[in-house]
């Protein structure tokens, strides 16, 4: 039913939660012949709920963070002062490092004339890895409290190039903030997943002011459509943006979302539905790459 | 003793800042001469960790105690660290508190906010 995929990696987005990202990120994936699903919202990963990915492996995601050798310090605070996060106090003649301020960029351990300061792994999060009928399901935890997610959204995306599928799906966190950045900087092409109300349309904005300013082809997928005005489509028209599909408001569709259930894997109707779109949006690509290249 | 206020504007009987972090100034109240110093406060524009830099003030004049509406985990970690008593401010100008203060009618901020360090416990 779709057609040929080359190595492609689609990354969904919305300027807020709860638009239907992960709704079509999940059925994307699953409706495709053979496909990898990236759950790059950290903060609150749920496409495994959908997938429920077996033979699960787990790899911890580390970053840098500086220790100090009290013997080797001369309290020249040199640290302190270069840290931009302010990361370092000193306090009793010695720095004390605050890790969960710390954005391991490694300057405090460059700056030191003493040698004083090395670097040790300190775990921020993980990722789980597993198989859910064909399609390979990564999912990012960032650990509660932690600053930045970005070094776990790195590590999946890096994951998943050791072992590529024809199409791959990446679920981004909510906003247009750096974690979205990070998720679609590979991507060759960004779906933005609006609703049909004033919030969506300006949420759609912000996504698009981000696309925009990385240069990626993009698409609107309109959800939860009903019959009167979507000020979120007339945000498209305005912009001249590509609607590519439009997906009713449907209270079944609805329901089987909300019971974790794949609707593409329940029902025929809805295998149709995302087929189609999946086309639609592979034709697209082919379109954008064959126009510029 | 010293003692330090965040201050929103540079007199004594404006009132205490609602922020510890981001306020513009503070108060450094010396109780042996009287004497009311305001510093700038650098840590008041800071992308992030004002908190403890703004602690790093704080220490850095020598500090014996703060009053303070409230105090983040961060903030209150190097202050504790630095064993500068931490007292919660009540209504009224910067002088008040310090009077309130001197006559031991402030309460410890962390004994109104136990719960205030349990990322330590993490």
């Amino acid at each position: 039913m779709t057609t040929k995929t080359d190595k492609m990696k689609i990354a969904i987005l919305s300027g807020k939660g709860g638009t239907g990202k992960t709704l079509l990120s999940v059925n994307l994936a699953a409706v495709a012949q053979k496909a990898s699903y990236i759950d790059c919202d950290i903060e609150e990963p749920n496409g495994h709920l959908f997938f429920k990915p077996e033979n699960l492996t787990e790899e911890v995601v580390t970053v840098k963070i500086p220790q100090v050798n009290p013997a080797l310090c001369n309290a020249c605070r040199q640290c302190v002062e270069f840290c931009r996060f302010n990361a370092l106090a000193f306090i009793m003649d010695r720095p004390i490092v605050f890790e969960e301020v710390c954005h391991s960029c490694g300057g405090c351990s460059l700056v030191c004339p003493q040698n004083a300061i090395s670097e040790k792994d300190k775990g921020i999060g993980l990722i789980q890895k597993g198989q859910s009928e064909q399609v390979s399901v990564y999912t990012g935890i960032l650990n509660i409290g932690e600053a930045s997610g970005i070094p776990i959204i790195k590590r999946l995306l890096t994951m998943e190039q050791e072992e590529p599928s024809p199409l791959t799906i990446i679920d981004s966190p909510p906003g247009s903030a750096c974690n979205v950045m990070e998720s679609i900087e590979d991507a060759d092409y960004c779906i933005l997943v609006a609703e049909p109300t004033l919030f969506g349309a300006h949420n759609l904005s912000m996504v698009y002011d981000l696309v925009t300013l990385f240069k990626k082809p993009f698409g609107v997928v309109l959800n939860k459509c009903l019959e009167e005005e979507n000020p979120a489509e007339k945000f498209c028209e305005e912009k001249e943006i590509k609607i590519l599909y439009r997906i009713p408001f449907d209270q079944e569709l609805g329901l089987l979302n909300s019971n974790a259930e794949i609707a593409v894997r329940k029902s025929e109707k809805y295998r149709a539905l995302f087929a189609s779109l999946l086309d639609i949006v592979i034709q697209e690509i082919n379109h954008e790459t064959n126009s510029h290249s | 003793m010293k003692i330090a206020i965040p201050m929103n504007e540079k007199t004594l009987n404006s009132s205490v800042s609602a922020h510890f972090g981001r306020a513009p100034y503070y108060l450094i109240y010396d109780t042996e001469t009287k004497e009311s110093v305001f510093i700038d406060n650098s840590a008041s524009a800071s992308r992030g960790g004002a908190g403890i830099k703004a602690a790093q003030v704080i220490l850095d004049q020598q500090a014996n105690a703060l009053i303070t509406p409230r105090l983040g985990d961060n903030a209150a970690d190097v202050l504790e660290a630095a064993n500068i008593e931490i007292y919660k401010s009540i209504e009224g100008s910067a002088e008040d508190n310090i009077n309130a203060l001197l006559d031991k009618k402030l309460a410890r901020l962390s004994e109104i906010h136990p719960g205030l360090h349990d990322h330590k416990n993490r």
